[in-house]
């Protein structure tokens, strides 16, 4: 790294002596030899612990690996679609995949709509702002188990407070098991998923809001447009490439997300999304080429998702 | 009446009740998880409604439970803590150590490949964690990786390096290069102006980054859980907890004294630095 770049001894006015043209080619051309030695650990980590893994997860997927024969197998063993086609046909694969699509939208939708509200509520300033825009924050930073657990025990329904105050105060017939029964469990992970994440949300929109220009909306006042007519024509077009960007990015996350199904309902009840079903090949089956063959169908639906998605947003997003 | 009028008055008013509402579901989660944490079972199960501990109903056999070591009856929690801690730790350093320079040359230098690999960060960074997962797994099974804690230092690297860039990459954009420029000027040649100009200006952002990074090692749940299941010794505070569950009838209250021990340091480390926080993490978000 120290080779490349030039010594902090060395002065600009003893180069000034070559013509100006050649100087600038060197400089530039030490400027890329720097760049490159300055990105290269980067780089190196990246493909060594990310990049390497994706390309053997899809060698994998078209390999015959199980746990327990892990040990013989080598990089390139033979070839075949087993894998793929078990993981088409094996039953509940739509289903699943259904689920997770499901489960990606209303996450997505519930936790861009919830910051957005909650980016408009604490847009001006009040009196203990602060603290309300730091707590708003707290689902996003605290551990997954915990807050998974305390929904858990929310949503319990012998000791749970929910079910103690719906029963008490609402005049629920009987505790509604909301994490076990297949009518509730969805949606209860879905409001889960949007109450952790639209934090995420807030922060953006909250910081996009606050660079709108305030003569805008002064312009508009003065014209006589109202707060709802303010938000609809000014605020929203604002906003609007925030909120497309935001989509495909949490899009892609809580189609991918592990945990928070996981240690919620264990993906029982009709909740197994597909990152759960890849846990479930690789561990419970050992069958580590079908867990590969799945995690690549994971990938392979995403990426189509997002591509059919910027296809439609794609102007906005960019 | 007018109804712009109208609107003002009722939108205030809409206001500060969804002000409200907000912070009742923030904040109501780890208020009842603190107050369960602190009951005895018994009462907890003859009076499940109860938003307060009575004075006399107060306890803290729950911590000690949690955090005693096994060998005294207890749960370990002192153990995992360690774990977590030098885990997290380890990976946040590791990963500056890298991301720095890697983030700097991205955003200020023009080099070949420059954009390919600025957009592999972001590619790389979307990626689903399960597919780097099983080859991971396998490679750590065959070299005997699997329960130990470098090798978790290692994966953790590949959870915090792409957004550790990307949020860097960033904020090196925001300084003016007319100051490096400056200091060239004077003299100073390539690493020293990083040292001397831009990590300076950058250090909040560098910070920011470093919280984040530690966050995201401490909270990590899905590798702790496939590489160091069969070794409890080294298990992290949210496997620890999360196998506490699983097992033979721990009562809730134990199990929500736990997530209290998994949550205080982070929610600390939060409110210590939250200002650091939101900026870090939005820089660049204005753009769209």
């Amino acid at each position: 790294m120290t080779t490349t770049a030039p010594g902090p001894g060395r002065s600009p006015t003893r180069e000034r002596s070559a013509p100006p043209r050649r100087r600038q080619l060197t400089l530039r051309r030490r400027e890329s030899r720097a760049g490159l030695a300055l990105v290269a650990p980067t780089l190196l980590v990246t493909i060594a612990v990310i990049g390497i893994p994706i390309v053997w997860t899809v060698v994998l997927a078209f390999q015959r690996v199980r746990l327990a024969t892990l040990r013989k197998t080598g990089l390139f063993g033979e070839f075949t679609m087993d894998n793929i086609d078990r993981v088409l046909h094996t039953p509940g694969f739509a289903e699943t995949l259904w689920v997770t699509l499901i489960y990606s939208i209303g996450g997505t939708v519930g936790s861009i709509v919830l910051g957005l509200v909650a980016a408009l509520v604490v847009r001006r300033p009040f009196r203990g702002r602060t603290l309300v825009r730091a707590s708003m924050l707290l689902p996003y930073v605290a551990p997954v188990v915990a807050v998974t657990f305390v929904w858990q025990v929310m949503l319990d329904p012998q000791l749970g407070i929910v079910n103690a105050w719906g029963q008490r105060l609402l005049g629920w017939d009987a505790p509604v098991p909301f994490l076990t029964q297949e009518s509730t469990a969805l949606a209860t992970v879905i409001a889960f998923e949007a109450w952790r994440y639209f934090p995420f949300a807030f922060l953006f929109l909250l910081a996009r809001l606050q660079a709108v220009p305030g003569e805008l909306e002064e312009a508009a006042r003065v014209d006589g447009a109202t707060p709802t007519q303010r938000f609809r024509h000014i605020l929203l077009p604002q906003l609007l490439p925030v909120i497309a960007l935001l989509g495909v990015l949490r899009f892609i996350m809580t189609f991918n997300k592990f945990d928070d199904v996981y240690l919620l309902t264990g993906g029982a009840a009709g909740t197994e999304v597909v990152s759960v079903r890849v846990y479930e090949f690789l561990t419970a089956r050992t069958d580590i080429g079908a867990a590969a063959a799945q995690a690549v169908v994971l990938a392979v639906v995403l990426i189509v998702f997002v591509l059919i998605y910027l296809r439609f947003f794609g102007r906005r997003v960019s | 009446m007018d109804r712009d009028v109208v609107e003002t008055v009722s939108l205030r008013w809409l206001r500060r009740l969804v002000i409200a509402v907000f912070l009742v579901i923030t904040v109501f989660p780890f208020y009842y998880m603190l107050v369960l944490s602190v009951r005895p079972i018994e009462r907890l199960l003859l009076d499940p409604g109860a938003l307060v501990v009575g004075f006399g109903e107060l306890t803290v056999a729950t911590y000690a439970e949690v955090l005693k070591a096994t060998d005294d009856g207890g749960q370990g929690f002192l153990t995992f803590i360690r774990n977590s801690g030098m885990v997290a730790v380890a990976a946040t350093v590791l990963t500056l150590l890298v991301a720095i320079p890697g983030a700097y040359a991205v955003a200020r230098l023009r080099f070949f490949g420059r954009r390919q690999v600025d957009f592999l960060f972001l590619a790389v960074y979307l990626f689903p964690s399960i597919v780097i997962a099983i080859p991971l797994f396998v490679v750590f099974t065959r070299a005997g990786l699997r329960g130990s804690l470098f090798g978790l230092v290692l994966v953790y690297i590949s959870q915090t390096l792409p957004v550790s860039v990307y949020m860097l990459k960033n904020y090196f954009e925001t300084i003016p290069v007319s100051l490096e420029e400056s200091a060239a000027i004077d003299g100073a040649g390539r690493l020293g102006i990083i040292r001397r100009v831009s990590l300076p200006l950058a250090m909040p952002s560098i910070m920011a980054v470093a919280l984040y990074d530690f966050m995201i090692a401490w909270n990590e749940f899905l590798f702790a859980l496939l590489f160091l299941v069969d070794k409890p010794n080294r298990w992290t505070v949210s496997l620890g907890l999360s196998l506490l569950a699983d097992g033979v009838e721990v009562p809730k209250t134990v199990l929500m004294a736990g997530s209290v021990v998994l949550t205080l340091p982070i929610v600390i480390l939060f409110f210590a630095s939250e200002r650091l926080l939101t900026e870090g993490l939005t820089s660049g978000a204005e753009k769209g």
